[in-house]
């Protein structure tokens, strides 16, 4: 819980972020291009040479712009292995090449790496032309740039927004990403707010409010919400502590704030919560409280507490 | 009574599992399983008496400012737990003994002049 500085992107959607890459991306953003080929007509012996001096191991056959084969190493060694090194590429290349489209999104890609166990695929336009080679590595690399421009972005809006949102002096403000059933993280948002609290030298029993307060609704999104955000501002004698999820919403409220009324089931119980004691304990502790929420739309808890 | 003190005179088998903590004067003990309850109802500097052996009840002991957590029932002890009490500077004892024997010795402990 020591104050490490929050990622650019948060751990709970980072995989997110990976598959709008994947989907934003296109085949031709990741391929190689142009594409070393031979024709059918190039002995086996000819091909091998290719793939030495360009350091590939896999070479589309071209006949008039049309791909019509691949010859990849194990064709090669296999060739090698028979006498058959002297022979045609285009008798001994494999006619049932899959290849894909240019503009197909690099997610669709990664799905016939895995569908067709291929080292490579031949990219082909519109048109049915052969304009590039894309490989599992050409993927990977495209994906890094491509994240390292997202990191970069999200840091220079963050170091943007940073900038606009300070608080003044004797002010603190801290924001925390919530996970539904995430245990083991919870309580780290009202331990980093109580810290923060303590720092701005607000008396340890308003501390141990806001952190009740805050704890209590940071664990009501663990175990309730499909997760969500918790955030503390402080300053000028007041303490805002603001929990707002995306769901799936307290059907009736009123019940939700009767004390012993809970919908944790069995095994959260058994950790010690779900006591139906978390809404009433963050209301009996705040100057101010206010929920919004209802069937099927997030859940809004504002409370204030003022020092 | 010292959190230090709180093995010995409670004359039950105590075992310390985690003994990194700054010393002090214990004021009183709660004894419960519902964390938000303990959040609601604990004292500073009190002891939580508790079966709750895993990380949440140190959050939830920090958060309130409680100086020790005595786990009963020989509750087995996550290592996770222990580290986050290490982390927040909560003691941590184990013990067969039930929550309403330790209860009842702490209280009179807490008492003794």
């Amino acid at each position: 819980m020591d104050g490490m500085a929050p990622l650019p992107i948060s751990p709970e959607t980072g995989p997110q972020v990976v598959l709008e890459i994947l989907y934003r991306l296109k085949v031709r953003d990741a391929m190689s291009s142009p594409v070393i080929t031979s024709s059918p007509g190039d002995s086996m012996r000819e091909v091998q040479y290719r793939m030495r001096d360009n350091s590939i191991t896999g070479v589309p056959i071209v006949e008039n712009g049309r791909l019509i084969g691949l010859v990849s190493m194990g064709l090669v060694i296999e060739a090698l292995d028979s006498g058959r090194i002297g022979q045609k590429a285009g008798e001994l290349m494999t006619r049932t090449v899959i290849s894909l489209e240019d503009d197909m999104p690099l997610a669709f890609a990664t799905t016939y790496f895995n569908r067709y166990k291929f080292g490579r695929f031949p990219v082909l336009d519109r048109d049915g032309r052969l304009v590039g080679i894309v490989c599992a590595s050409d993927i990977i690399r495209a994906l890094l740039v491509a994240m390292n421009k997202e990191v970069e972005r999200l840091e220079e809006r963050l170091a943007a927004s940073a900038a606009s949102d300070r608080p003044p002096d004797g002010l603190a403000r801290l924001s925390f990403q919530v996970t539904r059933f995430d245990f083991e993280n919870a309580g780290k948002a009202s331990a980093e707010f109580k810290k923060a609290l303590k720092g701005l030298g607000i008396d340890a029993a308003i501390v141990r409010r806001a952190a009740v307060a805050s704890y209590e609704l940071e664990l009501n999104e663990v175990i309730h919400s499909d997760g969500g955000s918790i955030s503390c501002l402080a300053g000028a004698g007041r303490i805002e502590v603001v929990a707002e999820d995306r769901g799936p919403g307290i059907p009736d409220v009123a019940a939700a704030m009767t004390e012993g009324f809970s919908t944790a089931n069995e095994w959260i119980r058994s950790l010690g919560f779900g006591a139906g004691m978390g809404l009433p304990n963050a209301k009996r502790v705040s100057d101010e409280f206010a929920i919004d929420s209802g069937k099927g739309r997030g859940t809004l808890v504002r409370v204030v507490i003022n020092y | 009574m010292l959190i230090s003190e709180l093995e010995s005179s409670l004359g039950i088998g105590m075992e310390v599992a985690q003994g990194d903590y700054s010393d002090r004067e214990l004021s009183t003990g709660y004894a419960s399983d519902l964390l938000s309850d303990v959040m609601a109802n604990a004292k500073a500097d009190g002891v939580l008496v508790t079966v709750q052996a895993h990380k949440n009840a140190v959050a939830v002991a920090s958060l309130v400012g409680l100086a020790a957590i005595v786990v009963c029932n020989s509750r087995p002890l996550p290592d996770d737990m222990i580290s986050s009490a290490r982390a927040e500077g909560v003691a941590v004892f184990r013990t067969p003994a039930t929550a309403f024997e330790v209860s009842g010795r702490l209280w009179a402990g807490l008492r003794r002049p």
